[in-house]
């Protein structure tokens, strides 16, 4: 069953990008509101998706690599489409709608789901710590995106060759915006899911790890958005230095998702 | 033009259309300025037009770079055109051998095909314009609201103003600026985004700056200051457009101020210097400065083009993007011609239906008159023939006739291939000699 629903998240997914993809050259109303509404629908089935997996590992769905990054993809376009509706800015779907259908796609063939394996008792305290944390790396993943395209698009209008779809990219104040929001939403998140990180751990062990890498990474990546936030309305980096450095900030992120969950920390490699 | 509806037994249906006129391709503006319709004129000429029996259904479509007559042929079926064409010259009163030459004539589907390229703006001196599919819209609902249209007319209109829409709406053909001024509003909407609320200063008072103030206020622009060495024409552009005249000495202290900075000074070098935008971007704290750069010689220093966060285009760069938009649009022609033959695909399938029906009903007339006669030919010499008998065979030879015109009617109706349909129904005609038979 969640297979099944995966496949036509999937297929939602893309026929929504393919929507999103038009509205650059042909921007109809209801194009967009059926991307919108499409993508809503693959977000949804993705979640019963999610649910199904729980159900039949009897634990939360992110206990292998597979789950964790169907609820990477997951979070990601639901912070998206969230970003969509409050900038009232659609034409940013067709730079982030393919990277989702690229990711669920591979999920196939690098993380194949595993058999399911009686799972340890975390507690949902851990759970909503593992959650806040993919949400925040999803949140910081949407904001690279948007930096790529705003350092793009100052290029562009530089160069002063400016193709069809350029037309049609949100203006470099719109992006700087969403970037700034995704940022807002990812230090939110990665804020309060180190502090239930934290506290979990203080209950389970009655002190913290703060020498673990995943640990140290992350107040990293803590501090270098913060840091980012800040430059971004200086005089001397506000605009394409600061995409930059938001676009560089991932690099950490990249960093702290694959290399230090895999090889570096023992206390946070959960799958 | 209008659909010959016909009581029964009279004139078959033949849907043709008549148009007649000339555009900016084919008469100079010394022509065209003296062809143009009032919008009371257009009126009164499409009244004319149907009182002379010269069309049924008339709308005439004016505009600075076309006058044209737009109809459906009455009685005079194909020398409409010449009709049309000498209503024309006797309205505007230009002797005929002055519009030889000028007047293009179009019938049938390339009328119908004209207009729909009118109504993308493929017709228009520039390409994809967007005023052209408003003139056309005011002109036929005029003609509707007086009752010069018809049911052909009425078709053919609102299927140019769907096309016109669509070929906006799908194509790139009327999307991107076309003009200088234009384009550097639009440029400056993709880095700010919505310009409300958004501040300008204009130095200088050029009639390009003129124009760019004017789309500056089209989209809201929130204040709007204008500097210029004459202070009396700084107050009143100022005065014109909504916006506050600054003082010469002031420019120094205010440019610092404005989101998008205009420059169109004539004839006397940089008067923004690369130090005096880098100030201004400090005093803006870094905030983005759009500079649009109109004179000749150039007004901002050329060095300025490489400070942070400040985006200069002058006339050249904005010439070059009116070029690459204008070439954009040209690539796009095929897709909208594309959505053209579509609509004149549906047109014709229309025309087609209406025509074929009409047949039908033509044999049926025809082949119900050679039976009465045949039958009272023969029968007048079958005397012992009883009452019954004579019903009888009237009623077989009338079921001859529907069995004998079903399977033509339904090919006509419900066949594949409207080029075929089309040909059917000509071929019909020319068998029976139908049309000769009406007359």
């Amino acid at each position: 069953m969640a297979h099944h629903l995966g496949g036509l998240s999937l297929a939602l997914y893309g026929v929504s990008f393919i929507c999103y993809a038009r509205i650059l050259y042909s921007p109809h109303l209801w194009l967009g509101r059926l991307a919108s509404g499409l993508l809503a629908g693959a977000i949804l089935l993705q979640y019963f998706e999610l649910l199904e997996r729980s159900r039949w590992i009897h634990t939360v769905p992110y206990n292998d690599l597979h789950g964790s990054m169907s609820l990477f993809a997951w979070l990601l376009g639901i912070t998206y489409l969230g970003l969509e509706i409050f900038h009232r800015q659609r034409s940013v779907g067709a730079f982030v709608t393919p990277l989702l259908v690229i990711w669920i796609a591979l999920l196939g063939l690098l993380a194949p789901v595993e058999t399911p394996m009686p799972p340890p008792a975390r507690g949902a305290l851990f759970a909503f710590h593992v959650t806040l944390n993919t949400w925040a790396y999803a949140a910081f993943a949407l904001s690279f995106v948007l930096s790529l395209i705003y350092l793009v698009q100052d290029r562009v209008l530089r160069s002063r060759r400016l193709g069809s779809p350029f037309w049609r990219l949100p203006a470099l104040d719109v992006l700087d915006r969403m970037a700034r929001s995704s940022v807002y939403v990812g230090l939110g998140a990665l804020t309060l899911g180190v502090v239930m990180g934290l506290i979990w751990q203080h209950r389970l062990s009655g002190g913290y790890s703060w020498g673990d890498p995943k640990v140290i990474v992350t107040l990293a990546i803590l501090i270098v958005y913060v840091v980012y936030l800040r430059l971004s309305r200086s005089a001397t980096w506000r605009g394409a230095r600061a995409a930059l450095l938001c676009a560089m900030n991932f690099v950490i992120v990249l960093f702290s998702y694959t290399i230090v969950n895999l090889y570096f920390t023992k206390f946070h490699r959960f799958f | 033009m209008t659909v010959q509806t016909r009581p029964a037994g009279q004139g078959a249906v033949r849907i043709q259309v008549a148009l007649i006129g000339c555009n900016h391709k084919t008469a100079p503006l010394e022509l065209r300025e003296r062809v143009v319709f009032t919008p009371e004129q257009a009126l009164y000429a499409a009244d004319e037009l149907r009182k002379r029996g010269i069309l049924e259904e008339a709308v005439v479509l004016s505009t600075c770079n076309r006058s044209e007559l737009y109809g459906v042929p009455g009685e005079t079926g194909p020398t409409a055109a010449v009709a049309m064409e000498d209503f024309f010259s006797s309205f505007h009163q230009i002797p005929r051998a002055e519009l030889d030459g000028r007047l293009y004539r179009w019938m049938g589907t390339e009328a119908v095909r004209h207009l729909f390229r009118v109504a993308a703006g493929l017709d228009s001196m520039m390409l994809g314009e967007a005023e052209i599919l408003g003139q056309l819209r005011g002109a036929y609902n005029q003609a509707l609201d007086h009752g010069s249209t018809g049911p052909v007319l009425n078709r053919i209109f609102q299927g140019a103003l769907e096309v016109g829409k669509r070929v906006r709406a799908e194509t790139e053909v009327g999307a991107r600026p076309m003009s200088v001024a234009l384009a550097g509003v639009k440029l400056a909407e993709r880095v700010f985004g919505n310009l409300k609320g958004h501040s300008a200063l204009i130095v200088g008072a050029g009639a390009v700056a003129e124009q760019v103030v004017e789309h500056l206020r089209n989209r809201g622009i929130g204040s709007l200051r204008v500097v210029n060495r004459s202070y009396e024409r700084a107050a009143e552009l100022a005065r014109k457009m909504g916006g506050d005249a600054v003082k010469w000495e002031s420019l120094e202290a205010v440019v610092g101020v404005p989101d998008i900075l205009v420059a169109s000074v004539g004839g006397t070098g940089a008067v923004l210097t690369r130090e005096m935008l880098e100030r201004a971007i400090a005093a803006r704290h870094g905030r983005p400065v759009f500079v649009v750069d109109l004179g000749v010689p150039r007004n901002v220093a050329a060095d300025a083009a490489g400070l942070y966060n400040l985006y200069l285009y002058n006339i050249d760069d904005l010439g070059e993007v009116v070029e690459q938009n204008k070439k954009a649009r040209e690539s796009e022609i095929p897709r909208a011609e594309a959505l053209i033959a579509e609509h004149l695909a549906k047109f014709e399938a229309w025309r087609s239906a209406l025509e074929a029906a009409s047949i039908v009903d033509d044999l049926r007339d025809y082949f119900h008159k050679h039976r009465e006669m045949v039958i009272r030919e023969k029968l007048s010499e079958m005397k012992d023939v009883s009452p019954e008998e004579r019903a009888r065979i009237a009623h077989i030879t009338e079921e001859l006739i529907e069995r004998v015109l079903d399977p033509p009617a339904q090919k006509l109706q419900h066949g594949r291939g409207l080029r075929g349909r089309l040909a059917g129904i000509e071929v019909l005609r020319h068998l029976f000699g139908l049309d000769e038979e009406k007359d």
